[in-house]
């Protein structure tokens, strides 16, 4: 119960985190990708802000024997750069750039923008199977 | 710097990015995990054969859209502006689905968790996918779609 909790409050900040800088808006995100017109810098500000926090917790983490609610840590722990990386990278990016949405602000766009977000978070979890069925 | 770019959100974007951070630390430090998003949908859909229990995953994907509510509630509403047609975001989601599944992460896991970590796959894929996003979004630029 305590597990659930800790993940519907980080979701609920994540949420509430992109709602609140303005990534939840797919223009502002192409706007950022779009170096040859209006160019918007925020999402290098949320991407920064990000980073700040998280890098603490990394230093933390190195300290701790297991997470305060689990009993072990589950990370990670291949530094592999193969073909699969680098191919899903670029897709992931194509895909960004077209819709100006990643998995996050299209979840949370269920919330703000029913329609589109269900268009694309539709073809999100099609786009997921296709990678489960062809692997 | 900045004033060059008056439409940019610098403050708003700095405060929810260290709201992003705070939780994706809190899944680290609470629940040993990675809060990659992609990752975590896939599994709360039942889609990947690995990763954090089915439950923690929904969970935390049922947050993401409660946290956008509340902010629109508390802010008055939140200002997006969405392609004028449905089929970028189905183009779009389809690919950033199969590309997230097959490069085993998103902004959040890879560019947030993973580059503050400093693991090379994840600064590797982070500068693929923001070079792969500037490319597309030039070419959409220079053939006039934007």
């Amino acid at each position: 119960m305590k597990q659930f909790l800790v993940a519907l409050i980080a979701g609920t900040l994540i949420g509430a985190g992109l709602a609140f800088s303005g990534m939840a808006d797919p223009a502002r995100v192409q706007g950022f990708l779009d170096l040859l017109g209006n160019w918007d810098p925020t999402l290098a500000f949320v991407m920064g802000g990000a980073i700040i926090p998280m890098a603490i917790a990394w230093i933390v983490q190195r300290r701790l024997a297991r997470p305060l609610a689990d009993a072990h840590f589950s990370l990670p722990e291949t530094s592999l750069i193969d073909r699969p990386l680098v191919v899903g990278a670029i897709l992931f990016g194509v895909g960004w750039g077209i819709s100006g949405l990643c998995p996050g602000p299209g979840l949370v766009n269920l919330a703000i923008n029913p329609l589109p977000a269900l268009a694309f978070v539709a073809a999100l979890l099609a786009g997921m199977i296709a990678h489960r069925v062809t692997s | 710097m900045l004033a060059a770019f008056p439409h940019a959100m610098p403050v708003e974007g700095l405060i929810g990015g260290l709201g992003i951070g705070v939780a994706a630390a809190l899944m680290l430090l609470g629940l040993g995990r990675i809060a990659g998003v992609s990752g975590l949908a896939a599994r709360a859909a039942g889609i990947a054969a690995a990763g954090s229990p089915r439950g923690i995953a929904i969970a935390f994907v049922i947050g993401l859209p409660l946290g956008g509510w509340i902010v629109a509630l508390m802010t008055g509403g939140i200002k997006t502006e969405f392609p004028p047609s449905l089929i970028p975001l189905i183009i779009g989601g389809l690919l950033v689905g199969y590309g997230t599944r097959l490069g085993s992460g998103c902004t959040s896991g890879h560019g947030v968790c993973g580059m503050s970590r400093l693991s090379p796959r994840s600064l590797i894929a982070t500068a693929i996918f923001m070079a792969s996003g500037f490319l597309t979004v030039a070419l959409m630029r220079i053939g006039g779609m934007l």
